[in-house]
């Protein structure tokens, strides 16, 4: 058994199997995690770019550390201090790279599609590590990695999705997982940050009133308010926000049931969470960074297993 | 296709196996078996059962441990993992790493590697229901074997275990 696609651009791309194989791959991989020695010699002979074309801490530091528990030899490159700064197009910028004999390229972009531009062009394979508002699929795999382990499945798990839908890279990765592993789903947040017809393109539910949400759902991914992407303001202010459709203890408490709070990270503590659920019994969201090492573990165990191929 | 051990003859090797680990260790509270996955899983379940048997009152340590991550040839064919399950401490015991076939011993260097990532063994000795002696890539030997026999490389030989395949017995196909 292997993946059906050379990279991982998205999980638009990726089948069910496919899915399938990378969390059970990661539930062995976060068993060496817990060993004495956290690292097994699987990629020694791989060599892998990590390419940051934007910011991130939690991302990046988790590849890497997955490249490097996988013996893998890491490269990292950051656009703000490269020859990007001089001008230097993408595609140069990899070839150049690639030369050097580089086998994986991880990439994160801020424009949408970078990576699937890179696929078509270069050989080596690729990593989509989050491009604009496009796709982050590894944070995907993690989200449903982390739900499985909590509650046990994912098929028939009633999903929440809140926030900034619109700009949210990861809310649409998750929603195109939770679909194919036949979870349900239901996107909240203010009209002005879902997109017009996501229920019909999707088949997701849309509301705007939070704890309606709350009530339905076994699991909500709270998001991020993404300030950065947002040209034009699409609500008053984040103290309206976090009124309207910030998660507040109080709100849980009402609930007649428990459910786990996630949130891909980083937070506004106090605008889309509360410091109190954030850090309280119901979040697993410390849980979500340590299973990303061992989700991007196994997504880069799998391709460059195969990448010698074709 | 030839019958290499008929059902019989493989309880009987097993039951043979588990006396010769008594024999050999003492100890045995210091000894843990770790059976490798997949396929030597079924030989060291066996095995633990039969020694469950001999020596009721007995605790035995009993893992089991998948070297997927440890291959050497990750790039050529993808391997798929299975469950890794070490619930002890292996410092300072004597370890007896339990496989099927033996054959290029390759699977064992993987095994060695991966084992020690678990802390620092005493010892470690190797048992295995089939030894394809002459057919070994690395200096590998084993310090219990069911049965050793002479192959070529062309052939293939099978373990065949009941909860998996039906009927216990090993094949040359």
């Amino acid at each position: 058994m292997k993946l059906s696609t050379k990279h991982l651009l998205g999980i638009k791309d990726l089948h069910k199997e496919d899915i399938q194989l990378i969390l059970s791959t990661a539930g062995q991989f976060k068993e060496v995690l817990q060993r004495p020695v956290k690292k097994v010699p699987s990629l020694r002979d791989v060599t892998i770019v990590n390419l940051f074309y934007e910011n991130s801490t939690r991302t990046r530091m988790s590849f890497e550390l997955a490249e490097r528990r996988l013996s893998a030899d890491v490269l990292n490159f950051t656009a703000s201090s490269s020859s990007a700064a001089k001008g230097e197009t993408l595609l140069d910028t990899v070839n150049n790279i690639l030369s050097m004999k580089v086998d994986l390229v991880v990439m994160r972009h801020s424009a949408s599609g970078a990576p699937h531009f890179l696929a078509k062009h270069i050989p080596a394979a690729i990593v989509n590590a989050g491009d604009g508002i496009n796709e982050h699929p590894t944070q995907a795999l993690l989200d449903a990695f982390s739900m499985q382990e909590k509650t046990g499945r994912i098929e028939g798990l009633k999903v929440a999705i809140i926030g900034d839908i619109m700009h949210s890279r990861v809310a649409l990765s998750n929603m195109y997982l939770l679909k194919k592993m036949g979870a349900e789903i239901m996107v909240v947040g203010p009209p002005t940050l879902i997109p017009k017809y996501l229920e019909e393109a999707l088949g997701v539910r849309v509301t705007y009133n939070v704890q309606e949400a709350l009530q339905w759902c076994d699991v909500a991914n709270v998001l991020r308010i993404q300030l950065e992407r947002q040209n034009q303001p699409l609500f008053s202010s984040l103290r309206e926000y976090n009124l309207a459709y910030g998660i507040k203890q109080k709100m849980l408490d009402k609930l007649n049931k428990e459910i786990v709070i996630m949130h891909p990270g980083p937070i506004n503590r106090g605008v889309e969470l509360d410091s109190d659920v954030a850090d309280g019994s119901h979040s697993i969201i410390l849980n979500q960074v340590e299973n990303g090492v061992a989700v991007r573990m196994a997504a880069l165990y799998l391709l460059a297993g195969r990448s010698d191929e074709n | 296709m030839k019958t290499i051990l008929s059902e019989q003859q493989m309880a009987l090797s097993i039951q043979r196996l588990a006396h010769q680990m008594l024999e050999n260790n003492k100890d045995m509270a210091n000894t843990v078996i770790i059976g490798l996955q997949p396929r030597g899983i079924f030989l060291s379940d066996r095995i633990v059962a039969a020694l469950k048997e001999i020596v009721p009152s007995h605790p035995f340590h009993y893992g089991k441990l998948d070297i997927t991550f440890y291959r050497d040839d990750v790039r050529k064919t993808l391997h798929i993992a299975n469950e890794t399950d070490i619930p002890f401490s292996i410092e300072g015991k004597s370890v007896i790493l339990v496989d099927d076939v033996l054959y290029t011993g390759r699977t064992i260097r993987a095994a060695l590697d991966a084992l020690l990532d678990f802390g620092r063994p005493s010892k470690v000795s190797l048992c295995v229901l089939i030894d394809r002696r002459f057919s070994r890539e690395l200096p590998i030997q084993p310090d219990y074997a069911g049965k050793a026999i002479d192959t070529i490389f062309t052939d293939k030989v099978k373990v065949n275990w009941k909860e998996k395949d039906e009927k216990d017995e090993v094949v040359l196909v």
